[in-house]
């Protein structure tokens, strides 16, 4: 069962049809929320050619998410970052059986309908591409493909569910094989739904509008959330995850999955590390299982990590305020 | 009689379903319990399993380790009760053809007697819900939650089909085993989960 807290029964992106005397539906919360839910305890991967695509499947991802370029590789080649060829990404559509999810720039509406007419299955409107809109975020409801959406926060995450999105992944600095930004946003998300949820048990209302008014969202959105205890959709950890240790240390901290970046082809041994990883995700609360998956990989050909202190360049920030 | 449902808890939408589980179980006043197992030993203490929705080839995939498919093909042959939805139901088969790639080598359970087609409906954005009907099962209207759903493209003998839509196969049942391709734990509708639940009680009498 889902908790639907914050869906729209009549936005523009559910299709009604009649086929063969059936009505159906299609885009509801519950098939776009429901297709994140099938990814649950699973990886995606991040890949930009068709070879990589099929090794991410090997290896056992959930998904893979088609990108120009690596977040690493952003990172060094500066200028703006903008959705990748359509041609690439109907490609590896077309050789691997795991549903494809692309990126498109925070508040490009074009670039999302351009993606929504290739048929991905989920749309990422994303911080590492260079932002679009520097004040509003796509207004995901028109879509019937479903969105996921970065946040650092508890307030961020649900000003974007109420845009429409059908997935969370609480944003780490991406590109840097440092996994610390991911993991200080998915504690303050943690912290932040612990005092909801103990104002909420509380019976005090008048308090709880207070968070609503100071997160710039709904008070139904909040009240349902902190019934809830947790985010009302699925929430993947992202951002700087390299080894499959930082997988599992993520899972332990209550993400639904994990989405790995340039961590596994800026490595020198892609393979082994995409399937470590894979197997740390799963059995992440069995450490002998954990260590296992660590010995598969060569700290000596991880990718070299980033002080996310000194970057020039913090793509978490991006698309933060609104 | 205590019962004992486990939900294989490797990837996919384990939580909902035991949810689902739990709900039908007090409904139904059995005593039960349910739990997520993904250890071998485990899955030998089970009266029923379900496996759920998910990637299939990740589940399959991810099943090799420690033989967990070994001993859940044991389980299920010695007359265990299992119910695949949707990626669970792939599991099952014999066969399974993508309707884009073409025939895969994933790990397959090899139990239930269908050819199986993957993304059956096409993508994500043709993922639909519709009202379908199980009348043999006493289910007669049921809201098929479909996510880029198989179906069954031919079954062997003693398979019974329990729904269709838009001529296509989308629920079956023989013996001790049950497929679907549509997810009954995305509802509020426990009836597939009562029904399983009781096809477990009978496998214990």
């Amino acid at each position: 069962m889902l908790s639907l807290s914050g869906e729209r029964t009549d936005a523009k992106g559910i299709i009604q049809e009649k086929s063969n005397s059936n009505n159906i539906l299609r885009g509801t919360s519950t098939l776009k929320r429901g297709f994140a839910h099938m990814l649950k305890n699973g990886v995606v991967m991040d890949v930009t050619t068709v070879e990589q695509a099929q090794i991410a499947e090997d290896a056992g991802a959930v998904s893979v998410m088609v990108l120009d370029k690596l977040p690493s590789d952003v990172r060094k080649a500066g200028g703006v970052a903008r959705t990748a060829s359509i041609r690439i990404i109907q490609d590896i559509m077309d050789s691997v059986t795991i549903p494809v999810m692309a990126k498109c720039r925070i508040g490009h509406v074009y670039e999302a309908k351009v993606l929504d007419e290739t048929n991905v299955d989920m749309i990422d409107e994303s911080e590492v591409l260079t932002p679009a809109d520097e004040h509003h975020h796509i207004w995901k409801w028109d879509f019937t493909t479903p969105f996921v959406n970065g946040a650092r926060s508890l307030s961020e995450a649900l000003r974007r569910i109420e845009e429409g999105a059908a997935m969370i992944r609480t944003k780490g600095e991406p590109g840097t094989g440092n996994v610390a930004e991911a993991v200080t946003h998915i504690k303050k998300v943690n912290d932040e739904l612990r005092t909801i949820k103990s104002i909420y048990d509380s019976g005090d209302d008048q308090d709880l509008i207070r968070i609503a008014r100071e997160f710039k969202v709904s008070y139904d959105i909040v009240a349902k959330t902190a019934k809830l205890g947790r985010l009302p959709v699925v929430n993947f950890a992202a951002g700087g995850i390299a080894t499959p240790a930082d997988a599992a240390y993520l899972m332990s901290l209550g993400c639904d999955g994990i989405f790995v970046g340039s961590g596994i082809f800026n490595a020198d041994d892609a393979k082994e590390r995409a399937r470590a990883i894979v197997l740390a995700t799963t059995f992440w609360n069995e450490s002998d299982k954990v260590k296992e998956a660590q010995k598969m990989i060569d700290e000596r050909q991880s990718m070299l990590g980033l002080d996310v202190k000194t970057l020039e360049l913090r793509m978490q920030d991006r698309g933060g305020l609104a | 009689m205590s019962l004992t449902v486990g939900v294989l808890a490797i990837q996919g939408d384990v939580h909902e379903n035991i949810t689902s589980t739990q709900r039908a179980i007090k409904e139904l006043g059995v005593e039960g319990s349910v739990i997520s197992v993904k250890t071998s030993e485990e899955i030998s203490k089970l009266d029923g399993l379900i496996i759920p929705g998910g990637e299939s080839t990740t589940i399959g995939q991810l099943s090799l380790v420690n033989s967990l498919l070994k001993i859940i093909k044991e389980k299920i042959e010695q007359g265990m009760p299992v119910l695949g939805i949707c990626a669970g139901m792939i599991m099952l088969s014999k066969t399974a053809n993508d309707r884009v790639v073409g025939k895969t080598d994933q790990p397959l359970l090899d139990l239930l007697d269908i050819n199986l087609e993957r993304n059956s409906f096409g993508r994500q954005k043709e993922s639909f819900e519709a009202n379908i009907s199980m009348n043999s099962i006493n289910i007669p209207k049921f809201n098929g939650v479909f996510i880029r759903a198989p179906s069954v493209s031919d079954t062997g003998s003693g398979v019974e089909v329990l729904a269709k839509f838009n001529e296509k196969i989308i629920a079956v049942k023989k013996g001790n085993m049950l497929g679907v391709s549509f997810h009954p734990e995305l509802t509020e509708d426990v009836s597939l989960h009562k029904y399983f639940i009781n096809l477990i009680k009978k496998s214990r009498n």
